[in-house]
């Protein structure tokens, strides 16, 4: 079955029409020539494929296209702006947070969404008290808040402080 | 991937309507688990019917005390919503301890109950599985099994329920409200759940086009002395070996109430009610609460692999009470 759908990425508009098997990883690269969000496991296990929908990091190949018409989506290609990288790329140049790479999309578009909920003061398994007003975002928190985003060249003794650094902390 | 359709219903009873009438239909909210097992060829339906926007989106006090969490309600919103965190503190504990952020805010509520099993023959469709095609087999019984039931299972299936969340709601004495063809009901949590017996096949007492619109927790005061504790092979992002979610309270050093539930150990959150039982009036301490968790765990039956779980799920028991105890 088809459907068409509509997306905003990266503030371009789209109107396409997918096959309703079609998931929102498989429509950015296949279909929009979009290749920021990486297919590393494609079960959503990896976070490789991370996106912001809506405003919220998620893992794009376990959206279906059809169920997310009208969304809209940025991926770690329209975190630069006018040509000046994100301060979280910067951040991961900086601190060469990144072997192979294949995961670093995911990782710093999941940064950027991880970043959002602490400023809303959500909780983490691993904050002390639960009903704090304010989170401290220490290392531990980093870790536990970013433990969907696998990176089998283990860079993360280089992503967290990347991320500690963007954090203002 | 089968071909199958797609329909985004305009309201619940359409929703309903639409399932009730398609043998072979499912219901998709955040589909982190629907679109990863039909990815798999485990489960193929024909028709999804999305009902990711229908049901309340938010978390409302009820009249008695009580709050209502709206099934379309996602796992991230619901773990941070500050009446949550305050009034029944070991629901937001359970659902930080589960998935990752990224798949906690796509995950609903109506979702995350009805997440299917992680056993891993189920997700196998090279392997026999009486849950996956009645019938067939049970691999996991003198297969790996360290992730499998040590109570209420049967000759049939041993898998256990997958969900942190859910064993929250048991111990926090939730209702689920569902809409189906026939009218509404509603349920108390610990009835939606089964235990696999001779049709391993069905996961809960839900019909064919039931749809769960809300939670109710109820307005019990002790229930913001609650705690989830989780044990896993790793410190994130993984499922339970053995989980505990409880309630207690206290008087005078003495159990007044309390609530027990574990996740890991059952084909269903796994209701800890002689725990309960052997508790209740008792003094607080680490004698009495192990005691009590040994009580509820004479009826464990490990499997080749999984020994480990009924002493691992006698001392979480006891270390949680403990907690617990010490909060007060």
């Amino acid at each position: 079955m088809d459907a068409e759908v509509t997306l905003k990425v990266d503030g371009t508009d789209y109107r396409f029409v997918v096959d309703t098997r079609t998931t929102l990883l498989d429509a950015l690269r296949e279909r929009l020539g979009i290749t920021s969000p990486k297919k590393g496991c494609d079960h959503g296990q990896c976070g490789a494929c991370t996106i912001l929908l809506d405003g919220r990091r998620a893992n794009s190949c376990l959206a279906l296209a059809v169920a997310y018409d009208g969304s809209e989506i940025v991926t770690a290609e329209g975190l630069a702006q006018n040509g000046e990288l994100h301060p979280m790329q910067r951040a991961f140049v900086e601190h060469d947070g990144y072997q192979c790479g294949y995961c670093t999309p995911g990782q710093i578009v999941s940064a950027v969404g991880m970043l959002e909920e602490v400023k809303a003061g959500w909780p983490s398994h691993v904050t002390g008290d639960l009903n704090v007003e304010e989170v401290v975002l220490d290392d531990d928190e980093i870790r536990e808040r970013m433990s969907g985003n696998l990176c089998r060249c283990a860079a993360y003794a280089n992503i967290v402080p990347a991320i500690r650094e963007v954090s203002g902390r | 991937m089968r071909p199958y359709g797609y329909v985004r219903a305009n309201d619940v009873q359409g929703a309903v309507a639409t399932l009730a009438e398609a043998p072979n239909a499912a219901y998709l909210a955040g589909g982190t688990n629907l679109v990863d097992l039909m990815k798999l060829g485990v489960v193929q339906p024909d028709l999804l019917v999305d009902v990711r926007r229908l049901t309340l989106e938010r978390v409302e006090d009820l009249d008695d005390g009580g709050l209502r969490i709206g099934a379309a309600v996602p796992n991230s919103d619901l773990a941070a919503d500050r009446k949550i965190r305050t009034r029944y503190p070991a629901l937001s504990e359970a659902l930080l301890a589960g998935a990752s952020g990224q798949l906690r805010n796509l995950a609903t509520t109506g979702g995350n109950l009805l997440q299917r099993t992680r056993c891993v023959y189920w997700q196998d469709t090279t392997t026999p599985c009486n849950k996956r095609e009645p019938g067939s087999g049970c691999s996991a019984i003198e297969g790996h099994n360290k992730h499998h039931a040590i109570l209420g299972a049967s000759a049939q299936c041993v898998a256990t329920h997958p969900s942190d969340m859910a064993v929250a709601l048991v111990a926090l004495d939730a209702f689920v409200n569902v809409q189906g063809p026939d009218g509404g009901r509603r349920i108390p949590i610990e009835e939606l759940h089964r235990l696999p017996g001779d049709e391993p096949q069905r996961d809960t007492t839900l019909e064919h086009g039931e749809l769960v619109t809300s939670v109710d927790l109820p307005p019990l005061g002790f229930l913001s002395n609650s705690r989830y504790r989780k044990v896993r092979e790793r410190a994130s992002y993984a499922f339970a070996l053995v989980s505990v979610a409880a309630a207690l309270d206290v008087e005078d050093g003495v159990v007044r109430d309390v609530r027990i539930a574990l996740g890991g150990v059952a084909h269903k959150p796994w209701r800890a009610t002689k725990a309960e039982e052997a508790l209740r009036g008792e003094p607080i301490g680490e004698a009495n609460f192990r005691v009590a968790a040994e009580i509820e765990l004479e009826d464990a039956e490990p499997l080749r692999d999984n020994a480990f779980k009924v002493p691992l799920a006698r001392n979480v028991i006891t270390r949680t009470l403990l907690d617990l105890s010490e909060e007060r």
